[in-house]
């Protein structure tokens, strides 16, 4: 059974279409699966075996009348800061454990509008806060590949899933990363995409000009064929961009013959491991024996980026998690005399360690007397970045870097250490500041036999671009 | 208290204005006032966990149109701001608002003072949600209606340019006027579409400096607007003159005693943290926009005022009055246009129908050519004022022909000298009392005899004659 599920949404979909199983089977054995391998892993935080097989039914139901589409009849896993109605969504936080919203976020209409089938929400850091998953208050989740390992995060659930065959493809958020450093760490592909190309509406924010929904698939082709069904204009999300989407599929086999590759010297510096850095560069001699030309680019902001990055992070944190005051919904302390300790409570116990630090920076970033000093001079730096990324471009079709400065390490190694946790994250953060689309996809081993990332990054809207380098080197590489 | 005159009072309004949109700021749920509590909410206004606000495009189009009518500078590009608090009716912990960045600035309107007609400034019109409604029970304790959670409101900050709780008064009537005529907004004071913070300070007469102000929240009506202002400059004045400090502070005023007390000081202030609402694009306006917006505007209550003070010899004062509803005025030009005696119908406006109206909705029931028949007929001497003020009252009730029914039931004037000196000398006959007195020195007994003939000729006698020859008989 293990063979045949191991296998992309792609090819799913057409056993599905020539009946070869049916929706209701491929269903039931992501579920064994998840029974087998959930007790190692702990990808999900909540599992519905009862509603994903009704899902299941349902999609059959519709693959028998010919109305199916893609995705329809595939188990995906969601992460838990997606609203899902009638579903708890918690954000991994025991501000949230009991939290039901009441609608649907436009992510997962779509995909109900596609016929999927909803395994279960997914582990993810708090608030998706933090890079290891370790952050949840849902318990730890591990990686796949070497289960002493952090699977990245916050999405660290998302890509523990696919990695582990748990979910055929899952959806993650990305805020400074955590879609591609997770999918760097446990060896599968995962999309930012630019920002306003997929709604929000129904994200639980966590800082709302950097957030951005993409999926978490095994291959390329499904990472593009997820995005084609979650992307999109959303009237209910005034950040989201009002033009059509392109059909990322048609172009994806046309090769990279003639396109200039950029490479930023800045994102193979200091603080880069020599697997990594080994393994990127090989990665793009392996794009240049395919045609592409190398171009050498330079990123001088890289160094102010991860600062800005936590300063607006932060500042927008502290301003979107301030509605959970246990006033309406959520945790509520169970002792207080009066409405500021009810305050005070309820958000000192309901929240963990790592949101309660970044609340408190984001608060003194933006506070009477420090604005000036911190969040205007970080959205100075975003200017930077983003002339940055504009002057690259004009040498180079896009851009290839490392996504993270090592391979997944050690459960526990860093959680002392959060300054050096965010350092972890200086590759990754320039392409949200940029509002840039980037593809995160396995490119070698490193360290411990595990899986190295790399990250192409390209101009806004260029997503059929970086699905048509990364299909190419996906296919390609293999042949070398 | 003869040191109380040393002294000026500044004062500075924040006036809140509900805009009349059919739907909230950021959703599409409706506005209107009393529903059941929470029964118009969604996941947007309540502020949930995932849920993001998309402007409503008439807000704009309506702030933009109260900032044309005060004469404001709009502004082509403008944010919306992040101002962040804890408190429960505040769902999302902030309000969005705008902070420096507002919509509209530079304005200014014009008031009628003792000592003429005074400009005051106005520093901004800027958008933003209102918050909900905390309501405290004595059993259940305090309970939170969302429904007013995102209705869109305007917020006018004037600059300290007044000194009276009269100015104040009128800055606000004025202020009211131009906001219904643009139609933005009800401006119901009772219902809270009208809400007004007043800023003061004092300082000695002839001085430059500002004092420290503090501020009084939410005063919902114009009587106790003025009671706040007399009471809060006494206070200040008073603690100066006592060697205290003023404190900078919010202070609420009760109305049951007629004063202000302290709420918060500034030390106590929240520092609201205010920074750019990332999920909301910034306001981008274009002049075609502008100018589409000022086309929807009507002739505003100054210009109006104008035009009758020319065109139909009205007074500053009638011309004010007349203008402040922008129903009545209409209805006043529609009358006017057709009698050559357009004063008059100011006149029957101002006097008899604004008694019967008595603040009511409706301004004027009787229809306007009917007014301008009254005013032609008065106008050409044919009835008197008695029977002016008859007929209004019956038109009140029913709709007639004037014309007709003067000539029907003789209630033209009765002009004729000989006729009325028949009534006059009958009602001397049958009153030796008020002739003795009259004779005695009491000129008021006058006033008697002429009641008597006026009624003897049922109120049609032309009353200028019936003073005229009861004087005459009288004397003679």
């Amino acid at each position: 059974m293990k063979e045949w599920i191991n296998r992309s949404v792609w090819a799913h979909a057409q056993s599905l279409a020539k009946k070869e199983y049916s929706a209701v089977e491929l269903t039931q054995a992501y579920l064994d699966v998840i029974n087998q391998r959930e007790q190692d892993i702990h990808a999900y935080i909540s599992t519905n075996a009862e509603y994903a097989l009704e899902l299941a039914q349902a999609a059959d139901g519709r693959i028998a009348a010919g109305a199916g589409s893609a995705l329809t009849g595939i188990p995906a896993g969601i992460k838990d800061n997606m609203c899902t109605k009638g579903i708890a969504t918690t954000c991994a936080s025991k501000m949230l454990a009991d939290y039901v919203p009441p609608y649907d976020a436009h992510v997962i209409q779509q995909l109900q509008d596609a016929g999927y089938v909803l395994l279960g929400k997914l582990n993810m850091d708090e608030f998706a806060m933090g890079s290891t998953t370790e952050n949840s208050a849902m318990g730890i989740t591990r990686n796949p590949c070497d289960t002493s390992r952090v699977p990245g995060g916050s999405s660290g659930g998302s890509a523990a899933a696919v990695a582990a065959g748990e979910a055929a493809y899952t959806l993650g958020s990305d805020t400074g990363g955590s879609i591609r450093q997770p999918a760097a760490f446990c060896g599968v592909v995962g999309m930012k995409p630019t920002y306003g190309r997929v709604s929000r509406y129904g994200l639980v924010a966590f800082a709302s000009s950097l957030d951005q929904i993409g999926p978490l698939t095994r291959d390329v082709r499904d990472n593009a064929l997820v995005l084609t069904a979650i992307a999109g204009h959303d009237k209910r999300d005034a950040t989201s961009a009002d033009r059509g989407v392109e059909d990322y599929l048609a172009g994806i086999q046309g090769g990279v013959s003639g396109m200039r590759i950029g490479l930023p010297e800045e994102f193979f510096g200091n603080g880069i491991s020599a697997d990594v850095k080994e393994a990127v560069l090989a990665a793009a001699d392996t794009l240049e024996g395919m045609g592409a030309a190398l171009v050498q680019v330079k990123m001088p902001s890289l160094d102010h980026a991860l600062s800005a990055y936590y300063v607006i992070s932060s500042a927008e944190a502290s301003s979107n998690l301030a509605r959970f005051d246990g006033v309406r919904y959520g945790y509520r302390a169970a002792e207080f005399s009066d409405m500021d300790s009810l305050y005070q409570n309820s958000r000192s116990e309901g929240f963990g360690a790592e949101v309660k630090r970044r609340i408190m920076l984001g608060t003194f970033a933006l506070s009477s007397g420090y604005y000036d000093a911190y969040y205007k001079k970080a959205l100075q730096v975003r200017s930077l970045v983003r002339a940055d990324f504009d002057t690259a471009f004009e040498k180079c079709d896009c851009i290839l870097s490392p996504v993270a400065p090592t391979v997944a390490y050690k459960i526990g190694e860093k959680t002392s250490d959060p300054l050096e946790m965010y350092l972890g994250d200086a590759y990754s953060v320039p392409v949200n500041i940029a509002g840039l689309p980037a593809l995160s996809m396995p490119c070698g081993t490193g360290e411990g036999g595990m899986p190295v990332g790399m990250q192409l990054i390209g101009p806004a809207f260029s997503e059929a671009m970086l699905y048509r380098v990364g299909y190419a080197f996906e296919n390609g590489k293999g042949g070398k | 208290m003869q040191m109380i005159k040393d002294y000026e009072m500044v004062i500075g309004l924040e006036v809140h204005v509900e805009l009349k949109t059919k739907t909230k700021i950021f959703c599409s749920c409706p506005t209107t006032f009393g529903a059941a509590p929470n029964t118009q909410t969604c996941p947007v206004c309540l502020g949930l966990p995932g849920t993001l606000p998309v402007l409503n495009g008439q807000v704009v189009n309506y702030a933009v149109k109260a900032g044309l009518a005060t004469n404001c500078t709009i502004a082509r590009f403008s944010k919306q701001d992040r101002k962040n608090y804890f408190y429960p009716d505040l769902p999302k912990a902030y309000q969005i608002s705008q902070y420096d960045l507002p919509l509209c600035e530079h304005g200014w309107l014009d008031i009628e003072t003792g000592n003429g007609t005074k400009r005051i400034g106005i520093t901004r019109i800027h958008i933003e949600e209102d918050a909900g409604k905390l309501m405290h029970d004595d059993d259940r304790g305090t309970m939170i209606d969302c429904n007013r959670c995102g209705v869109p409101l305007i917020e006018i900050v004037s600059e300290p340019d007044i000194r009276s709780a009269e100015e104040a008064k009128a800055y606000l009537q004025k202020l009211r006027a131009i906001i219904l005529y643009t139609g933005v907004s009800d401006c119901k004071m009772n219902e809270g579409s009208l809400r007004c913070d007043v800023n003061l300070s004092v300082r000695k007469k002839g001085t430059e400096a500002f004092g420290t102000r503090t501020e009084m929240k939410n005063l919902n009506s114009f009587q106790f607007i003025g009671k706040a202002i007399e009471y809060e400059y006494r206070r200040q004045v008073e603690a100066i003159e006592a060697g205290e400090k003023i404190v900078q502070e919010t202070r609420r005023f009760d109305a049951s005693t007629g004063k202000t007390y302290s709420m918060r000081t500034k030390e106590n202030a929240n520092d609201y943290r205010y920074f750019p609402d990332p999920d909301l694009p910034p306001i981008r306006l274009t002049d075609e926009k502008i100018a589409q917006l000022q086309a929807q505007i009507p002739r505003l209550p100054d210009q109006r005022k104008k035009e009758y003070m020319e065109k139909y010899g009205l007074s500053a004062y009638d011309g004010e009055v007349l203008t402040t509803d922008m129903a009545m005025a209409d209805y006043f030009e529609k009358a006017a246009e057709e009698t050559r005696y357009p004063k008059l119908v100011a006149n029957m406006l101002l006097s008899e129908v604004m008694r019967l109206a008595d603040g009511e909705d409706d301004v004027c029931k009787i229809h306007p050519q009917r007014m301008a028949a009254l005013a032609t007929l008065s106008g050409e001497g044919v009835i008197n004022s008695a029977t002016v003020k008859k007929l209004i009252k019956e038109l009140w009730e029913t709709d007639f022909d004037v014309a007709e029914k003067v000539e029907r039931e003789g209630l033209a004037q009765v002009n004729d000298e000989a006729i009325i000196l028949k009534w006059v000398q009958e009602a001397i006959q049958q009153n030796p009392k008020s002739v003795a007195d009259y004779q005695k020195g009491k000129k008021a007994a006058a006033k008697a005899i002429v009641g008597k003939v006026m009624a003897a000729s049922g109120g049609r006698a032309n009353p200028t004659v019936v003073d005229r020859l009861v004087e005459a008989q009288l004397n003679g």
